[in-house]
C-alpha cells in the first residue's frame, strides 16, 4: 500500500477522475440541450386515447412518468392542443384509465396564427356560408389547395404593414418631428411650415390608401375550415390563419424528417409569434449576433490600445502595477453590476446629453436616452475590456525584446516598430482576447436587461430607412429570450421546449463565432509563425 | 587627433594603423548606467573597411561599447554618456542629427539571431521599406542581393515567403545580416553573432565577415579569442571598462603590450 501511494499512481488517478468527471458534467449539460432542443421540433404521431369512462383524448405524448404515490403506475403527458376549446395544452393520463389506443391517419394537426396547435379531423371548408368541401378527404385536398394563396396573402398583408405603412410612418414621424424643429426654433407659420403640413397631409391619404387596401385584402380571406375536435368540439377556423397542416401519423420517416427540417428553419429564420411561445427567434438571433459585432469593434481597438501603452510606452513601476492589478480585477466585478453603470452613465448621462443636444425635437420621447443595442454593446465593451487586455499585454510580453531592438537598430522609429512589428506579431493574441470577451459578452442577459433588451422589439436595428444602422433600438437577444419564454411566459408546458431549442441556438452562435475567430488566429499564426523556434 | 596618437602611444607595435582612414573615431568616452561606470575614458579609431574585434571577459563593456556606436544604449533607463563619437566623420551625439539616421548607417546583428516573425522576404526588405522603397521590383532587388551577400540565397531563394522562424539558427543568423545590410550601412555592428550557433555555421558567419568586409567597417563582439584572432585585422581588449590595449591582431595576439592582455590571451583570467 505504502510502495503504492509512493509510486504516485494515486495522485495520476486523482488528477484523471478530476477530468473525467468535469468532462462528464460537459457532455451531460450538451446532451440534455441536445435531446430536449433537438426533439422539439419533431413531428410526434397523435395518439386516440380512450378512457375507460369513455372519455376520448387526442394529442401528442411528450412525456411518461411514475404516478407518485403508486408503485408500478405510469402517466402520460398529451399535449391536446386546442387551447381556445379545451383551456389547457396539456394534460396528464393515468395509463390505467387508457382503455384502447389508436393512431388514426386523418388526425390533423394545424400551426395557426393564434392559440397553438390545433387538433383533430377536418370536416369540411367554407366559404362564406356555402360549403366547398365536405368529409375529411375533400376538404384536406381542398384546405391544402387553398394554403399556398393564404400564404401569399399573409405576406402580401404583411408586406403593406411592415413596408409601405412603416415608410409612410417613418415619414410622418419625420415631418413631425421637423415642425417640431421649426417650432422649438420659434417658427410656428411661413412656407417651411406650410410644406410640412402639405406633405403631413398627403402622407395621411397615403396611410388610408394603405389601410383601405389592407381591409379589402383582409375582406378577400372568407374561407374557413371546420375542424371536429375531441368531444364533438367543432372549431371553424379562417383558412387565412392557418399556417401548416400536417397529418403526423399518415406520414413516413422521410416526409417526417422534411418536416422536422422546416420547422427547424422557420424556427431560425421567422419572427415570434404569441409572446414569443409560437415562431421563431430570427429577431432575437439578429440582437445577439450585431450586439456581440458592435461590442467587438468597440472593444479591440480600445483593448489593444490601452493594452500597448501599459506595456510599450508607461514607465514600469508601481502605478502602472497597481492599473494593472485593476484592470484585471475589473474582469471580476459581477455584470450587474456594469448594467447599473451602463444606465447610469451611458443612458441617463450621455444619452440624455446627446438627446437634448441633438434631438431636442423628439423630448419628451427618449432617442438616445433610453436602453438601445449601442448602449448595451458599450457596457458589454467595459465588462469585456479586461479580457482583451490582459490577452493582448500577455502577447506583447511573450514577443522577444530582441524583436523591437531588431527594428529599432534597422532606423525604424518607435512608432513604426510598434506598427510594422509589435502589432502583426500579437495580433493572434488579441483575437484570443476576442474570443474570450464574444463567448463572455454572448452569454450575459443581466447588463442587458438594464440597457436595451426587450422581449419583444418592433423593428430590427437594421432596416431600410437612413441611416440603415439604427444603434439606438432596443433588440432581443436569444439568453434573454430565454429567460423570458422559460419564466415570463403564460405557457410553461409549451414554452419549455422552445427553451432548450433557443438555448441550444444559442451555444451554436457562440460555437460558431469563435470557431471563425479562431480559424482567424489560426491563418494569422501561419502567417507570422510564432510557432517555430 | 587623438585617437590615433594614444593608439600608436598604447600600441607602438603597430604603425599601420595611422595609414588606415578612420570610419568611426572615439574620444574620451565614459559611461555610466546609474551610478556605475561601465566605460573608462576609451578613445580609438576603427579603420574603414576592416574588421575591428573587442574582446574581453564577461561584464568588461564591450557589448555597451559596441552599443554606444548606433545609440542603442539610448534605450536603457539612466544612461549616462560623456565623451564624443564621430560615425563618418559626424558626431553621433549632435542634437539635430536624428538618430533613426545614424542607426539606418550603422547597422547591427545581435547575439542572439531575431528575424521578425514575418517572412524571409519580409524580414530583407523591412528595412528599405522603413526608407520608402515601394516598388516591388526594386524590393525585390534589394533582397535577392543582399541575401547573397549575407550566402543565403541559394538555401532560401524557393521559400522567400516562409516564415523566417523555419529556418536553422545559422540561417537566421545570415538573415539577420541580410536584413542589416539590406539598408546599406557604412558600419556594421556584430554583437557576439556565433555565439548561438554550431561551428559549422560559426565558420560560414566567419567566412561571410571576410567577403563583406570589402563593402562595410565592421565591428565585432566576441567572447571566442580564436575567432578575433582568425577574423579580425584589429583587436581591442577591454577590462572593467578600460581599454586596456588596441592594435593589430597578429600583432597583439602574438606580442602583446600589456601585462593583463598577454595573461587574458594566455587564459590566466576570463
Amino acid at each position: 500500500m505504502r510502495a503504492f501511494s509512493r509510486s504516485g499512481e494515486p495522485f495520476i488517478w486523482l488528477t484523471g477522475g478530476a477530468l473525467a468527471v468535469a468532462l462528464l458534467m460537459v457532455a451531460g449539460l450538451v446532451g440534455l440541450i441536445l435531446w430536449n432542443g433537438l426533439g422539439f421540433f419533431w413531428p410526434a404521431d397523435v395518439l386516440r386515447a380512450t378512457l375507460r369512462d369513455g372519455t376520448v383524448l387526442t394529442g401528442q405524448v411528450v412525456d411518461r412518468e411514475r404516478v407518485p404515490g403508486r408503485e408500478g403506475e405510469h402517466r402520460i403527458k398529451l399535449k391536446v392542443g386546442n387551447r381556445d376549446l379545451y383551456g389547457a395544452d396539456f394534460t396528464w393520463v393515468d395509463e390505467a384509465q387508457i382503455a384502447e389506443r389508436r393512431y388514426l391517419l386523418d388526425v390533423a394537426v394545424i400551426e395557426r396564427t393564434e392559440w397553438g396547435l390545433l387538433i383533430g379531423t377536418i370536416q369540411a371548408v367554407r366559404e362564406g356560408d356555402r360549403t366547398v368541401a365536405a368529409g375529411p378527404e375533400a376538404s384536406r385536398r381542398e384546405l391544402e389547395r387553398r394554403l399556398p394563396a393564404a400564404a401569399a396573402l399573409r405576406r402580401e398583408i404583411r408586406r403593406i404593414e411592415a413596408d409601405d405603412i412603416g415608410d409612410v410612418n417613418h415619414a410622418q414621424e419625420q415631418a413631425r418631428l421637423a415642425l417640431r424643429r421649426l417650432e422649438l426654433r420659434g417658427t410656428t407659420s411661413g412656407p417651411e411650415v406650410e410644406a410640412l403640413r402639405r406633405e403631413m397631409a398627403a402622407l395621411q391619404a397615403r396611410y388610408d390608401e394603405h389601410a383601405t387596401q389592407l381591409a379589402a385584402l383582409r375582406g378577400r380571406a372568407t374561407a374557413t375550415v371546420v375542424v371536429q375536435a375531441d368531444g364533438g368540439k367543432e372549431k371553424e377556423l379562417p383558412v387565412a390563419q392557418v399556417l401548416d397542416v400536417y397529418f403526423p401519423n399518415a406520414m413516413g420517416p422521410g416526409a417526417k424528417a422534411l418536416h422536422y427540417a422546416a420547422g427547424v428553419w422557420a424556427f431560425v429564420s421567422d419572427d415570434p409569434r404569441e409572446s414569443n411561445t409560437e415562431g421563431g427567434v430570427f429577431p432575437a438571433i439578429f440582437g445577439t449576433v450585431m450586439m456581440v459585432m458592435i461590442m467587438s469593434v468597440l472593444v479591440t481597438p480600445l483593448g489593444v490600445l490601452a493594452a500597448f501603452y501599459l506595456r510599450e510606452y508607461a514607465r514600469q513601476g508601481t502605478f502602472v502595477s497597481l492599473v494593472r492589478i485593476a484592470v484585471n480585477n475589473l474582469a471580476g466585478v459581477p455584470s450587474i453590476v456594469f448594467g447599473v453603470f451602463g444606465v447610469g452613465f451611458f443612458i441617463y448621462f450621455v444619452g440624455g446629453t446627446i438627446d437634448q443636444l441633438f434631438f431636442p425635437e423628439a423630448l419628451p420621447t427618449p432617442t438616445f436616452g433610453t436602453g438601445g443595442i449601442l448602449w448595451a454593446s458599450l457596457t458589454l465593451a467595459i465588462l469585456t475590456i479586461p479580457v482583451v487586455i490582459v490577452a493582448t499585454e500577455e502577447g506583447l510580453a511573450a514577443i522577444p525584446g530582441g524583436t523591437r531592438e531588431a527594428s529599432l537598430a534597422l532606423g525604424a522609429t518607435k512608432l513604426e516598430t510598434t506598427l510594422r512589428v509589435v502589432l502583426p506579431a500579437v495580433l493572434p493574441s488579441v483575437l484570443t482576447g476576442l474570443i474570450l470577451a464574444m463567448a463572455r459578452a454572448a452569454g450575459e442577459v443581466a447588463p442587458l436587461m438594464l440597457t436595451g433588451v426587450v422581449k419583444l422589439a418592433p423593428a430590427l436595428p437594421v432596416d431600410g430607412h437612413w441611416p440603415f444602422l439604427h444603434l439606438d433600438r432596443k433588440f432581443m437577444h436569444l439568453g434573454f429570450h430565454i429567460y423570458d419564454v422559460g419564466f415570463q411566459s403564460p405557457n410553461v408546458d409549451a414554452a419549455r421546449p422552445m427553451v432548450f431549442a433557443t438555448t441550444l441556438l444559442l451555444l451554436l452562435i457562440v460555437v460558431l463565432m469563435n470557431l471563425f475567430a479562431v480559424s482567424l488566429r489560426n491563418r494569422l499564426r501561419r502567417r507570422y509563425a510564432t510557432a517555430a523556434v | 587627433m587623438v585617437g590615433p596618437t594614444r593608439i600608436v602611444s598604447e600600441a607602438p607595435a603597430a604603425p599601420g594603423l595611422l595609414l588606415e582612414s578612420p570610419m568611426v573615431e572615439i574620444e574620451r568616452l565614459s559611461l555610466w548606467y546609474g551610478a556605475k561606470q561601465a566605460l573608462r575614458d576609451i578613445t580609438m579609431a576603427v579603420p574603414k573597411h576592416r574588421i575591428t574585434a573587442y574582446i574581453g571577459p564577461s561584464g568588461c563593456g564591450k557589448s555597451t561599447l559596441l552599443r554606444c556606436l548606433n545609440r542603442m544604449n539610448d534605450l536603457i533607463d539612466g544612461v549616462r554618456i560623456e565623451g564624443t563619437i564621430r560615425v563618418g566623420g559626424t558626431d553621433i551625439h549632435d542634437p539635430g542629427l536624428d538618430v533613426t539616421d545614424l542607426r539606418k548607417r550603422v547597422g547591427m546583428v545581435f547575439q542572439k539571431s531575431n528575424p521578425f516573425p514575418k517572412s524571409i522576404f519580409e524580414n530583407a526588405a523591412y528595412g528599405p521599406r522603413i526608407l520608402g522603397v515601394r516598388s516591388r521590383t526594386d524590393l525585390e532587388g534589394i533582397v535577392e542581393r543582399s541575401l547573397r551577400a549575407a550566402a543565403l540565397w541559394d538555401e532560401v531563394r524557393d521559400r522567400l515567403h516562409e516564415s523566417a522562424l523555419g529556418l536553422s539558427g545559422g540561417q537566421q543568423q545570415r538573415l539577420c545580416i541580410a536584413r542589416a545590410i539590406a539598408v546599406e550601412p557604412d558600419v556594421l555592428l556584430m554583437d557576439e553573432p556565433c555565439s548561438a550557433l554550431d561551428p559549422i555555421a560559426t565558420a560560414r558567419i566567419e567566412e561571410l565577415m571576410v567577403e563583406l568586409k570589402a563593402g562595410y567597417t565592421i565591428v565585432i563582439v566576441t567572447h571566442n579569442m580564436q575567432q578575433a584572432a582568425r577574423v579580425s585585422d584589429y583587436t581591442g581588449f577591454l577590462l572593467l571598462g578600460e581599454l586596456v590595449e588596441y592594435g593589430v591582431t597578429r600583432q597583439l595576439f602574438t606580442n602583446p603590450g600589456d601585462r593583463r592582455t598577454e595573461d587574458y590571451i594566455t587564459g590566466r583570467f576570463g
